[in-house]
């Protein structure tokens, strides 16, 4: 079985018109559901946040066929996932892609339940904490990217779940809970 | 007697130059020349005199005394070589030309009764006699002066070229000189002319009767049309009759007026019964498709004349629609037209596509349009609209890269959405693995 890292590759991987455009429809339609899948898989797996897309990106291309995902195809796939709300545009031009591969409102559930598991309602933790610290380890949460972090928990703020103040230092915030 | 007795003078210009006559040309001069009647002493001598060969005439000019007079060549009998021995050597050549004359010794232009021998004696010290005699030969023999008569009188004024082209016999003026050959280009051009005024009175002629005719199939036409129209329930003999007036139309060239109601224009009805006829064969040959391109060359081809063009073929094709032909037309989506057998059907040739594409190395490494073409037998172009075909069915799909084009049988209906590592045991996506991974990965 191949692998990417230690994710582990369909063996569709290996099938040639994967990684050409397809022009019918129908077939289109397959094409698109299944990179999609596979795109947010992989970034879960790798915690892959963002996705360059004139940059490297090894889920695009298979060494062992000689095939690889052209730009337009790239994009056309990208797009499918923004359209599904599973990633966002950086920019105008399309040149960085977001991938949710867990939505902001999933993520913010997910926050929720790390606190309850870990017993940290009352305290107040750093943002950085909830990234990198022990409890993450092992977890989502753990690399997850600064800024859908942060959006996660602004979210709980909206709602009254938790609230973000600035910290002693200028660059990192708590956060305290209020579930 | 005076020497103008004798010989016929030359009008002479007030400068002295000779009057020539129409169309004659100045060929040679030499000067101090003696005319001599030698035999007959009672013709008086000229002496020291300009001879000028001309096309028409031997001219003596004296230019001082202004004595000038002339020989008709029309009058020249004879002309003798000029004697060479050790006496000539010593004395001016001679050159003796005999000449008609009448009973007095007289010469004119005219016939004579009898005839004279004139010696002409080249006293000038570099005369060269036998060029001379060579010189009066030629224009013996041309006979420039038997001119028939000219249409008009010629201008005066046109350029002498002395020494020139020669002067040809029977022609009706002068076309020696550049002149001539304006004149006989001017003559050309004239009669050119006039032909062509003729022919187009003919084919004014050939119009007139050509717009009476199209008027006369105008008038059918219409009859035609209103005929049909008025009456929907024709009966056989006034459809026959129809029919018979269509042919006649056609055969006179002009294009059935009921084309819209009928089946088209005869021409076509038998031209596409015919190419259905034809195509026949070339279609076995080539596995049921061929390319209409193709069949406009094999067609024209095999009709040697009469060919047909390419507004015919297609008419003709789609002629038969309305018949019992076992053959069709087909446009692709690219574009391509073929004409394709009844009997061969798009499933059919799917079939043959298909268990083609799932062979093990067509598995591992898809098909091309050449494989294809190879398998099915038939032209690659054509091979690639039924790749192309399958494709849109869903039963391929391409793969497209620096090697090339390549359709492989279509396996995305083989993955699973939500699960995406599942292989079920047996089915094509099983086959594909193992055939895949026959090579080394």
């Amino acid at each position: 079985m191949q692998k990417l890292g230690d994710f582990k590759l369909p063996q569709f991987f290996n099938y040639p018109p994967y990684f050409t455009l397809q022009p019918i429809r129908e077939t289109r339609e397959k094409q698109i559901q299944l990179w999609k899948e596979l795109i947010l898989e992989y970034c879960r797996s790798q915690k892959i946040f963002i996705v360059g897309l004139d940059e490297e990106f090894s889920l695009f291309s298979n060494q062992s066929i000689e095939r690889s995902l052209s730009h337009e195809s790239r994009e056309v796939f990208l797009s499918a996932l923004v359209s599904e709300g599973r990633a966002e545009w950086m920019d105008k031009s399309h040149k960085k892609c977001l991938i949710l591969w867990l939505k902001v409102q999933d993520w913010a559930d997910y926050i929720i339940n790390f606190v309850r598991e870990n017993g940290l309602e009352d305290s107040v933790m750093t943002v950085e904490d909830i990234r990198s610290g022990i409890e993450s380890r092992g977890t989502e949460l753990a690399g997850i990217d600064r800024g859908v972090l942060i959006r996660a928990l602004k979210l709980l703020e909206q709602k009254g779940k938790a609230a973000i103040f600035k910290g002693s230092s200028t660059d990192d915030e708590g956060v305290k809970f209020n579930i | 007697m005076a020497a103008s007795a004798w010989l016929p003078p030359v009008d002479l210009t007030d400068s002295g130059r000779p009057v020539l006559f129409p169309g004659e040309v100045e060929r040679l001069f030499i000067s101090s020349i003696d005319l001599q009647a030698e035999e007959n002493p009672s013709l008086p001598p000229l002496r020291s005199g300009l001879l000028t060969l001309t096309s028409h005439r031997l001219l003596w000019i004296n230019e001082t005394s202004r004595f000038a007079h002339f020989i008709p060549l029309g009058s020249v009998i004879h002309a003798f070589p000029p004697k060479k021995s050790i006496k000539s050597m010593f004395t001016s050549p001679k050159i003796r030309i005999q000449v008609t004359s009448d009973s007095d010794g007289k010469i004119t232009s005219g016939k004579g009764t009898t005839s004279v021998v004139i010696t002409i004696v080249m006293r000038g010290g570099k005369s060269d006699s036998e060029a001379f005699y060579g010189k009066l030969w030629e224009v013996l023999k041309s006979r420039s002066w038997e001119v028939e008569e000219v249409k008009g009188r010629e201008d005066v004024g046109e350029i002498r070229d002395s020494g020139s082209v020669e002067g040809t016999s029977r022609v009706r003026t002068a076309v020696v000189g550049v002149a001539g050959i304006l004149r006989k280009e001017q003559e050309m051009w004239e009669s050119t002319d006039k032909s062509l005024q003729d022919a187009f009175q003919d084919l004014n002629a050939l119009m007139s009767k050509a717009k009476e005719m199209v008027a006369l199939a105008e008038k059918m036409r219409q009859k035609l049309l209103s005929g049909s129209a008025a009456q929907a329930n024709a009966n056989d003999e006034e459809m026959g009759s129809k029919q018979e007036m269509q042919d006649w139309l056609l055969s006179v060239g002009i294009v059935s007026p009921v084309t819209k109601e009928s089946a088209g224009a005869l021409y076509h009805q038998q031209l596409s019964r015919q190419l259905a006829d034809f195509v026949k064969l070339p279609l076995e040959k080539s596995g049921g498709m061929i390319a209409l391109i193709d069949v406009y060359c094999l067609f024209n081809r095999a009709r040697g004349t009469e060919l047909i063009s390419p507004e015919d073929l297609l008419q003709a094709c789609a002629l038969w629609e309305k018949y019992e032909v076992p053959a069709m037309l087909r446009k692709f989506d690219s574009g391509v037209m073929v004409i394709q057998s009844k009997a061969h059907s798009d499933e059919e040739v799917f079939a043959r596509i298909i268990s083609l594409a799932q062979k093990p190395d067509a598995l591992k490494m898809g098909i091309s349009p050449s494989d294809a073409a190879l398998t099915l037998g038939i032209a690659p172009a054509l091979a690639k609209e039924h790749l192309l075909n399958a494709e849109s069915r869903g039963l391929l799909c391409r793969d497209v890269s620096p090697d090339g084009f390549r359709f492989y049988v279509n396996m995305f209906k083989e993955f699973e959405l939500g699960n995406i590592y599942l292989v079920k045991d047996h089915g094509l996506y099983k086959a594909w693995i193992s055939a895949a991974s026959l090579s080394s990965a």
